[in-house]
Parts: C-alpha cells; structure tokens; sequence
C-alpha cells in the first residue's frame, strides 16, 4: 500500500492507503474528519468541498495521490482557534442552516471564494456558489452571508440586523 | 406502530385535542407526583459528547428542565431535528414560560425514551401543536417551582414575586437568581397542571424573536452531529444492494470475488422479510471504510430472482390515464347535488383540463444511513442492539427489532441523530433493519451508508398522479359544478402516501354540486409521505385550474376566491384543523397588497396568485415571473402570506417558508422519477434536475399573527407555489401548464 504524506488543518499526516481512495474518504473514515460530507460521490453537489493549497475542490472526487505533499483545509481548520473565520460567524449571525448537512461545503466554497475575490458581485457570488447544493433551498441566506462579509453595499435580501441571535 | 399510522394517531390526537393525552404525558413526564429530589446524575442515555458532566449537580425541575448551580439552565428537546427547527423552537417556548434568560439556556437532543418525554416523532408539520401545551406547561411548571422557592427564601408571599430573566422578582426589586434557588426549587411540589397560568402574547420576550439556531456552531465548525457522522470504536463500514426492480429477490452473487478485494471484511446475501418498510432482500458488503464498500458494490454480479417485482412503468401509467380521461371513475365515489345538471344547464359554461404530475424523490442531502450495535448477551443475558438513526420516528426501531429479531424495547437503545434532511424520507425502517442485520451477522458495529443511487432508486417516493376536471359557470361568472376523476394509486391493496383527492379540498366544501371520483392503478414502488403529501400535487391542479376558471369567467382570480369563500367562517364546525374562510381571506388580500396584485407589466413578464390551505396552515403566494422566447423562466420574487398563528421563531418560521418556496420551485421545475420495467430511471444528480443558487429567487414573506394556537410551517407553504409560478407563466404567455415538471414542456429556470 503507498505512503501519502500531506498536511491537513496544518497537522502532517501519513497515510497508507490506496492510490485511487478520495480525498473524502481519507478524511471521514480514516481520520476521523467527518465535517466533510458526502451526498453524491461524482463532483456533482459541493457537500465534500474543501481546499487544497487554498483553492475549491471536491473531496469526493480528489484522489488521495492527488494531494501527496500537499496543503488540505477542511471546515475543522477554518476558524483560528477559538476564533470564528468571519462566514462562520455570518452563518451564525444569519441563521443560515436548516439541515445544516451542506453547510460545510457551502462555507468551504465561498471562503475559498473570498480568499481570491474578497468583494464578489452578486453573479459572481452566484456563479461560485452554484456547484452547491442545497436541498433545504437556504440559497438566499447564503448569498447574504457572503455579501455580509464582503461588506457589499448592495442591500441584503435579507435583513441582517433584524436578527437576534442567542448566546 | 408503523410510521403512516404513528402519523394518523398524532393527527387522530391533535382533532380532540389531546385533553386525556396530556394529563398521561404530564403524569410520564413525572411532574404530577410533587418535586422530585436533587437529580445528582444525568439521566441514562443522553449522549457523552452532548454535555454530560454539565448536568452533574444540576437540579431536574421536571423532564424537560435541569438547572444547575451555575446559572445553566439545561432543556431537552426530544423530537427529531431534520431542519424544521424544532431543536430549538420548543426550548424557546418552555424558556419564554419559565422566565429564563435565552443566553443560560442550553439545550440537549433528549434521549429516545417516550415514557419521560412523550411522543419524540415528527411528522405532518405537527411538532409545534401537538407540543404547544406541553411545552408550555414544562415552564410554567418550573416557573412556579421556582417562585415557590424564592418566597421561602425571601419570606415573602408568592404572589409578590415573578419571574424574568433568570431570576425570582420581587415587588421590592429585590431578587434571587435561578441559580441560587435551583436545588430548593426542585424539591417544591409541582403545580397542578390545571392551576398553570401561561403567560400573556403581550408579555412574551422570547417568543416571537428571530433565534439562531441552537446547533448552528457545531454546524458551521463541521462537528459532529448527523447520523452519518456516527463513529464507534470497532466499527465496520457497509453497503447494501438491493434488486434495481424493486422487490426481487436474491438468487446468488459473486460474493467470494467480493470477499477478496482490497479492504473488503466480508460480502453475503441477505433474505428479506418481504416488507419494503423493513427487510428487502439484498447482498450486503462490510469493510474497512465506506470507500471500498462502495468500490466493491461497482463489482457486484447479482443474479436476481424478479418474478415478484414491480413491473412499474410510468410510460404506461401516462397511457392508461390518458385512455381514462373521458370517463367517470368507478371507485369511491363522493357526489353532492347533481353535476350533470348544471353541467348541461343552458346558459353555464363547461371548463375540462386533463392534469399529470410525476413521482419524486426526497433526495435528501444525507443519504440513508443507520449506524448499529448488535451485541449477544453474555452469560445468558439477552442479546441487545444499539442504533445510531437520523429518523424522524425514533421509537420505529422499536418495532423494527422487533420485527427483526423479536426484541422487546428493553434490548434496544436508540440514539436519535440529528437529519441531513428528510421531508418525510426517513419514517419507515428499512435503513434500519439493514444495519441491525449486518452487524448482527458481523458481530460488530456496523455504518450502513447508502450510495446516492440507491438513496434516489429506493425511496418511497412522492406518488404521481393524474386528474381530470371540470367546471361548470354560470352567466354571472361563478363556479356552480366541479369534478374530479382522480387517477391514483395503490399498492398491496392500500391507496399510497400521498395519494388521493378528498372532500375538503378546496373549494368543494364552498359550492353545492361536486363530484370526485377515482381510478385507482395497482403499482409496485413504494410510496411515501413527501413534504405536504396530496397537497403538493393537489394544489397544482386546483390552484391553476380554478385560476383558469375565473380567467375564462372573466374575472380576477383574487376577487373570485374571495368570492368563493364568503363570510368569515370555520368550513367544518368544531374542527381547529379545517380551512377558516375568514383566515384564507386575510392571506389572500395580504400577499395580493404585498406583491402589488393587478399591477400591468411589460410583455413577457407576469403575476400569478395561488392560495392553498393544509396543515392547518392559510397560505398565499404570489410568483413574478419572466419568461423569454426560448422558454427560459426567471422568477423574479415570491411574495408570501402565511397565517398559522403566532410565530415562535421568527427565523425559523422565515427559513422555512423560504425552503418551502424553493424547493417547490425546484421539483415544481425539474424533478421527475420514471420506471420502467419495475426499475427506477434516474441516479444521481447528472439526470435528476435540482435547483442552483443563480435561480433561487427573493422571497418576501408576510405572517398573519392570529390569536389561533400555533401550528407547524414545515410543509404548507410548498403546494402554493407551482401554482402561482404556473399562473404567473400563463400571464406572461397565454400558455397554460397543466403538467409537471416543467421542463418536459421546454421550460428552463
Ligand atoms: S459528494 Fe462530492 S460533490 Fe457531491
Ligand atoms: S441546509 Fe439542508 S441541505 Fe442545505
């Protein structure tokens, strides 16, 4: 079985498995890391995303030998500590989740997002989300998260400050 | 008790409206008996990784209530979370009666045990109702503990104090804090249930805010929480394949080459029970992650036996209908007045339209899965299972293992988990049997994971269907006649989930002559409820066709409804769960104001209206909609006005409507299920259309906060809005929809 060092959260990690095993895989059954999820298995509903040296992609469809040497970050990482990356805390603010179950891969795309266009327009908001599926249809609030932290001017579909938000 | 039926019996509870139930629950939940003693441990069950230790030396008020002397204040919540927010709408509403602090409050998933908690399911947007008094009587109980308390330790009389924020306040302005009183008040006597005074909607401070949900940390750091996240020391990971015509049976599979490959523990066939809710027959792979069961499951060379599967062919089903069209139904026929008369009246005009929707799936995000413990007893105990289940009906395992292996309660141990989705997914068992029975033959823990394929190939699926109707006006532009030939299906004898057009559908309780009646095909793929069952399709037929009524009639479709409904009134007397014609109105002209109603708008560009009553709930919408020549649909915004009483939630109640809309939006649009010789079409998301966040419009969502009791928002705010799309469509094009999804007609979103 080959040997695939990498580096998750910013921890090493040594892993014998097979060549071909997704990332997805790797991180859920063999590292314990189940933040990251599963809904289709073929790059088609963004619940597996994470970043690899900083960009977007899906897990599920990234073969470990793909990220031997690599940087991975997973929705564990995202925030410093005890300190929130600033989408989590707008996700919180917004009450964004129903299910919650592709709330990960929602936050890891547009974090990923941020980090190369910090002040997106709408459409690009839009078309950087749209690998991401929602089935609880929580598209609106999403969208306003994200405009949120990029501090966009354009009005918030949904009125932030109305919320009240428990400790 | 079956999931359907467990459904039925909370509807059945919720018409008398549960007086003999809530004394027993109040007596289970152990509050009648006087004060219980300083509770010094958790109580058995509750999850490590949930809080625990906090619960050491906290002082239980009643089932539902510990506070600890630090100021937490720990409420469970005992039903099923799977998105609807109820995890943290029914702490709200115990906190709001108790005069606790939202911040000290923090809420734990309630262990699966119905005798401290009642009924844990979910289901039938019923959650809310049914718990409404019985949440409200948790904190008034506690409250009431507690001011006994602080009179004792004040020496001042009871009726000089109450409680807020946390704390027991005197007419002085001097106070105790709950956590001071926390041990004596536990020891107080419980009040009578019927003495509790509930507080007043002026004086609420919790109720009624927009709350963050309770578990949205955990969410957004990716810990821990859905049933798939489930890990146990020991475990295995297993794969389940079923027969693609749903139904066959196992003859044999290659389950030696399986055996052998890399990372695989073990393959082996598996022989149902025959009952498509628990035990299909199956060939079952274990191994070491999900990965290489899932690789191995590619692999598999099964030999089926299909002579008893579902022969289904939606094709077929389409051609049968269409032959139909012309006729009367024979089976179960309703008829008030004479139709046919006013039918053939001179001077009335006739409108038919022939109607077809398809199957669906739920496709949540989280495919099934059940993580299970099967453990042989030692030394002549009695073998026991423990489950790990996103379920909305917890105590179904129960009688799955029973089932199974002729388990009494005592031998299994649920845990609920919390559900990537489900609306109305996940309330039979079979996930469940499946995982009891490999890790039974495994002798191991065991994570059953669907793949997505079989996740959309073995749902019960929303049902489709097919209707026939008709209208007869009169010379002043009113409805006088309606009739259905409603094309449904049953199975095994029994007409489906979802199936069926019935009496109180609007509006043929508001006119005198109707008639419905049915056909009914014998299929083979099962059938289940699926968010707002009947309703979903119901209102599309009803919603547009009567639209096209008023439109044929000349008139406005807003002006006809209200006209239709009449004076302010309950269509079914002493019935809190029948439209009230007074409520509908006040939706109607709402969303009509809110969405500008009646406004002119370029060409290509229109409003359409729906309104739809179920679950208790009074709902319009209102679509603006664009259309352009190459039939591609933008929805501009959905305008909604919702009347189910008071909002608990504000966000909550707003994200639901919002979801509803979507995802009616999505189905509505793209979603279809076919068979064809038994076996489902479709598989994953490439051929199974789904709504994108660039066609996701605004919603604009208006509550009617009546003075009625509460009820639930999960489902009713769904069937309104293909309706009022399609509405909107025939405003913007002349063209009339009269079938979903859309896009079999050329329509993109
Ligand atoms: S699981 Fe990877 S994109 Fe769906
Ligand atoms: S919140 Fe449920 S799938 Fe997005």
């Amino acid at each position: 079985m080959p040997n695939y060092q990498f580096t998750v959260n910013g921890e090493r990690r040594s892993l014998d498995v097979e060549a071909d095993m997704p990332l997805l895989w790797a991180l859920r059954d063999v590292l314990g890391l189940i933040g990251t999820k599963y809904g289709c298995g073929i790059g088609q509903c963004g619940a597996c995303t994470v970043h690899l040296d900083g960009v977007a992609v899906r897990a599920c469809s990234t073969p470990v030998a793909a990220v031997a040497g690599r940087a991975v970050r997973t929705i564990e990482g995202l925030a410093t500590g005890d300190d929130l990356h600033p989408l989590q805390k707008a996700w919180i603010d917004l009450d964004v989740a129903q299910c919650g179950y592709c709330q990960a891969g929602q936050i890891m795309a547009a974090a990923a997002l941020l980090a190369a266009n910090p002040q997106p327009s709408d459409a690009q908001i839009d078309a950087a989300m749209a690998g991401n599926y929602c089935r609880c249809g929580t598209y609106n609030r999403i969208r306003s998260a994200v405009r949120k932290v990029a501090g966009a001017s354009s009005a918030l579909w949904y009125d932030a400050t109305a919320m009240e938000v428990s400790a | 008790m079956s999931a359907h039926r467990l459904l039925d019996a909370i509807r059945g509870a919720l018409r008398t409206h549960a007086g003999v139930d809530r004394r027993e629950f109040l007596k289970l939940a152990g509050i009648t008996g006087g004060g219980f003693v300083l509770a010094a441990v958790a109580p058995r069950g509750v999850f490590a990784s949930e809080g625990t230790e906090k619960l050491v030396a906290s002082a239980e008020l009643n089932a539902f209530v510990h506070v600890s002397s630090d100021g937490k204040i720990t409420i469970y919540s005992a039903n099923p979370e799977m998105g609807q927010g109820v995890k943290t709408t029914l702490p709200m509403i115990i906190a709001e009666e108790m005069g606790a602090d939202w911040r000290d409050v923090e809420v734990v998933q309630a262990p699966v045990d119905e005798a401290r908690f009642g009924r844990q399911g979910a289901g039938g947007s019923t959650t809310v109702p049914r718990t409404w008094n019985q949440m409200r009587e948790m904190g008034a109980t506690a409250r009431e503990m507690f001011i006994s308390a602080g009179a004792l330790v004040m020496e001042v009389p009871r009726e000089e104090l109450h409680a807020e924020s946390s704390k027991v306040v005197h007419t002085s302005g001097r106070f105790k804090t709950f956590a001071e009183l926390a041990t004596l008040a536990s020891r107080q006597p419980a009040p009578e249930p019927g003495t509790l005074i509930f507080k007043e909607r002026a004086d609420y401070t919790i109720i009624g805010r927009a709350v963050s949900g309770v578990d949205n940390l955990a969410i957004t750091t990716g810990q821990a929480l859905f049933g798939i996240d489930t890990r146990v020391e020991d475990m295995l990971y297993a794969a389940y394949e079923k027969c693609p015509a749903i139904g066959g049976k196992v003859v044999s599979a290659n389950v030696d080459e399986i055996r052998a490959m890399p990372g695989i523990v073990d393959a082996f066939l598996l022989r149902g029970n025959g009952d498509v809710r628990e035990l299909l027959d199956g060939v079952a792979i274990v191994g070491r992650t999900t990965w290489h069961v899932f690789q191995a499951k590619k692999q598999l060379k099964v030999k089926w036996d299909e002579s008893a599967a579902s022969k289904d062919s939606w094709a077929e089903l389409v051609t049968r209908a269409t032959a139909g069209a012309g006729t009367r139904g024979e089976a179960d026929v309703y008829a008030k007045g004479d139709v046919d008369t006013r039918f053939a009246a001179a001077g009335n005009r006739t409108l038919e339209a022939f109607y077809e929707y398809p199957f669906v799936s739920h496709f949540t995000l989280e495919p099934m899965n059940c993580s299970a413990h099967y453990r042989k007893g030692q030394n002549g105990a009695k073998d026991t299972v423990e489950l790990w289940i996103p379920t909305q009906f917890p105590a179904g395992a129960h009688a799955a293992a029973k089932s199974m292996f002729g388990f009494e309660p005592d031998q299994v141990t649920v845990h609920q988990m919390r559900l990537g989705g489900s609306f109305g997914r996940r309330v039979y068992s079979e996930y469940i049997c499946e995982s009891m029975k490999i890790s039974e033959r495994v002798g191991r823990p065991v994570k059953l994971t669907w793949m997505r394929e079989d996740d959309l190939r073995h749902d019960f699926y929303r049902v489709g269907g097919f209707q026939k109707v008709k209208a007869a006006i009169d010379a002043e532009g009113r409805l006088v006649a309606f009739e259905n030939h409603h094309f449904g299906m049953k199975r095994d004898g029994e007409v489906v989930s979802g199936s069926g057009f019935r009496e109180n559908e609007f509006p043929v309780q508001n006119i005198a002559d109707a008639l419905i009646s049915n056909t009914w095909f014998d299929i083979g793929t099962p059938c289940g409820p699926w968010r707002a069952p009947r309703s979903n399709t119901n209102a599309f037929v009803m919603q547009t066709f009567l639209a096209e009524v008023a439109h044929t009639a000349g008139r406005d479709y807003v002006d006809f409804l209200l006209e239709l409904l009449g004076e302010p009134r309950w269509l079914e007397e002493g019935n809190a769960w029948a439209l009230h014609t007074g409520r509908a109105a006040g939706v109607i002209r709402e969303a009509a104001k809110a969405a500008g109603w009646g406004r002119n708008l370029p060409a290509g560009r229109g409003l359409g209206f729906a309104f739809y009553f179920c679950h208790a709930a009074h709902v319009a919408e209102v679509a603006e909609v664009s259309v352009d020549a190459k039939k591609h649909v933008t929805v501009h915004k959905v305008t909604v006005a919702v009347d189910v009483g008071p909002i608990i939630n504000r966000s909550g109640a707003l994200s639901q409507v919002e979801g509803a809309v979507i995802d009616g939006l999505s189905t509505m649009m793209g979603q279809k299920i076919t068979m064809e010789g038994g076996r489902i079409q479709q598989s994953n998301f490439h051929d199974y259309r789904i709504l994108r966040m660039p066609s996701a419009p605004p919603v604009d969502i208006h509550f009617i906060e009546s003075d009625f009791a509460p009820t639930g928002l999960g489902e009713p705010a769904l069937p309104p809005l293909a309706p009022a799309v399609c509405n909107a469509i025939f405003a913007a094009t002349g063209e009339r929809i009269r079938k979903m999804p859309l896009a079999d007609l050329g329509y993109t979103i």
